[in-house]
């Protein structure tokens, strides 16, 4: 009796969470593939028809916003990397008794809703704003310099807004880095430059990874920041989907240009898993 | 940490070694620190803002007025309302959800086990706009009506696998001995539970939970997918983006942020006091 109870347990446990995962999260990702191959409007219905002409429909119509929002995420990504690593690594190696502080200092931003902080943004870089005013004021710049509504503002507010997804993993992976393995290099006579290339950052692509994920797949399919600070020459595919779900309810063209957005992502990610192992990065997801 | 190193520093005297000089990572950490608070600041700031009319643009003097009428804008009201509704539903639904999901992956090894850590995965992964474009989708073929309801399985969805996560590294660093120990002392599972493995989960049940809180009340993308008529409080923020931003949503911003950082101060000291 109690052996089957402690088998079952695990099952139990889990199945509150894996049901809603199941049915709000599996499903509705297959749902959409279903819905893009539909014809029909919010008033007269939804038949199935397996439109498969919609798919390069919209790969000719919006490839570049997709283009676009795959450059926007890769460089707003690469910015997180080099704006993240060297904070993570502080933190860990030098961040003390304060570690879990200096962590809660780079979470506390969350707290401020995304929209309300990229808006706060949009004010600060305006083109007299308080960033370049005073710049322009004495003569650093010119008088028509501008970020706002250029591809610099957007990629800017996405590497703002995702910085965390990428210090966190980054930070976990070298927390459990073993000092001995470091010193180790150091007696060994490794410069400070070799044990890190060497010794270091190896054992932290895993977190490196996770980071490229957290921050790629989601800043490539924003659009609060091509929004408020892109003007409208920078859309992303992530406007066109929203525009296409709520402003013209066309539910399955917008179902099949979202089902592009993640089967690119897809592509990427298992092309870059592939060149990097894949078990490493759900090792980290196990942390 | 820092510690660590200077002690095996002292015990080694390999020549090449590293030596804190004017530390440039901690300089490069404050800088980040600083540009992360930016905007936060400027919302602070212009809470105070004396302005006429709705444009919220420039300093024009301090005051202290729009703490008074903050809650000028009924609309503004029932949306940060509905924020809290849904940030409270989420935080109670996906803590306890998540927290069995993380009890259950740390513990046991059973059947379906890389599956979940898969769906997991992709659910913290998978883009915004693409979550809320199905779920959409899922409720328009099922014939739900967008609501307070659909917004909260929504959040619920999302938040669930960072509970989950967060529960389950707590787990795996349990000491068994301990339950083995209370089991030995004649405590049956569930009194083992309850007075044991409970209370040494707590912490992290609390992080996972306000975590849950924090990204709810900071959702905007899926939110307007499946949130039909309801207003919460960013997407009141960005209905109001073309009218300009009232002070009253600097107001708010900086309130829910210092309830934020209370909520995060007050968890520090409960997990420092429990450990």
């Amino acid at each position: 009796m109690t052996r089957l109870r402690s088998k079952a347990a695990p099952y139990l446990l889990a199945l509150p969470a894996w049901l809603w995962l199941g049915i709000f999260f599996v499903v509705p990702i297959i749902g959409l593939l279903w819905m893009s191959l539909m014809t029909g409007n919010i008033i007269t219905g939804f038949t199935p028809t397996f439109n498969v002409a919609v798919y390069p429909e919209v790969v000719t119509t919006y490839w570049e916003q997709i283009l676009r929002s795959l450059g926007y995420g890769l460089a707003a990504t690469l910015l997180c990397i080099a704006v993240g690593y060297p904070v993570a690594y502080w933190i860990a190696f030098h961040g003390g008794a304060h570690k879990s502080t200096y962590l809660l200092l780079v979470l506390l931003p969350f707290f401020v809703t995304q929209v309300l902080r990229t808006i706060s943004w949009k004010f600060l870089l305006a083109d007299n704003g308080l960033v370049l005013g005073p710049f322009k004021a004495i003569g650093l710049l010119p008088e028509d310099a501008r970020v706002l509504s250029t591809a610099v503002a957007v990629v800017f507010g996405l590497a703002y807004n995702f910085l965390p997804f990428m210090i966190m993993p980054i930070y976990a992976v070298l927390e459990q880095v073993d000092h001995r393995v470091v010193e180790a290099a150091y007696d060994l006579y490794a410069s400070r430059f070799h044990a890190f290339v060497h010794v270091i950052l190896p054992l932290s692509l895993p977190g490196v990874f996770a980071g490229v994920l957290l921050v790629f797949v989601p800043s490539s399919a924003d659009y609060v920041s091509a929004s408020v600070l892109g003007g409208t020459n920078n859309t992303m595919i992530g406007n066109i989907i929203h525009s296409q779900y709520l402003v013209n309810n066309a539910y399955p063209t917008a179902a099949a240009i979202t089902f592009v957005l993640m089967a690119v992502l897809l592509i990427g990610i298992f092309s870059y898993a592939r060149a990097l192992g894949t078990e490493r990065v759900m090792e980290v997801q196990a942390g | 940490m820092s510690a660590t190193v200077a002690e095996s520093t002292g015990r080694t005297a390999a020549p090449r070694r590293w030596r804190p000089r004017i530390s440039l990572g901690k300089l490069f950490t404050w800088a980040v620190l600083v540009w992360l608070f930016v905007p936060i600041v400027g919302m602070i700031a212009f809470s105070f803002n004396d302005i006429s009319g709705r444009q919220n643009v420039t300093w024009q003097g301090f005051t202290l007025k729009w703490y008074g009428q903050a809650f000028a804008y009924p609309d503004l009201n029932q949306a940060l309302l509905n924020t809290l509704v849904i940030g409270c539903s989420t935080m109670l639904v996906s803590g306890i959800a998540g927290s069995l999901l993380g009890l259950a992956m740390g513990r046991y090894r059973f059947r379906g086990q890389q599956v979940s850590n898969l769906v997991m995965f992709a659910a913290i992964s998978a883009p915004e706009v693409v979550i809320g474009a199905a779920l959409l989708s899922l409720f328009l073929t099922v014939n739900l009506t967008t609501g307070l309801a659909t917004v909260i399985i929504a959040h619920v969805m999302f938040t669930v696998s960072f509970v989950a996560i967060t529960v389950r590294a707590r787990v795996m660093t349990l000491d068994p001995k301990i339950e083995e120990a209370a089991r030995d002392l004649g405590a049956d599972s569930w009194t083992t539970f309850r007075l044991v493995t409970f209370p040494m989960l707590f912490p992290a049940i609390m992080a996972g939970g306000l975590l849950s809180f924090a990204l709810s009340v900071d959702d905007f993308i899926i939110t307007t997918f499946v949130s039909g008529d309801l207003s919460t409080f960013p997407l009141w923020i960005w209905g109001a983006t073309r009218v300009g931003i009232p002070p009253q949503v600097n107001v708010m911003g900086t309130l829910i942020f210092v309830v934020g950082v209370l909520l995060t101060i007050t968890n520090v000291v409960l997990a420092r006091r429990r450990s």
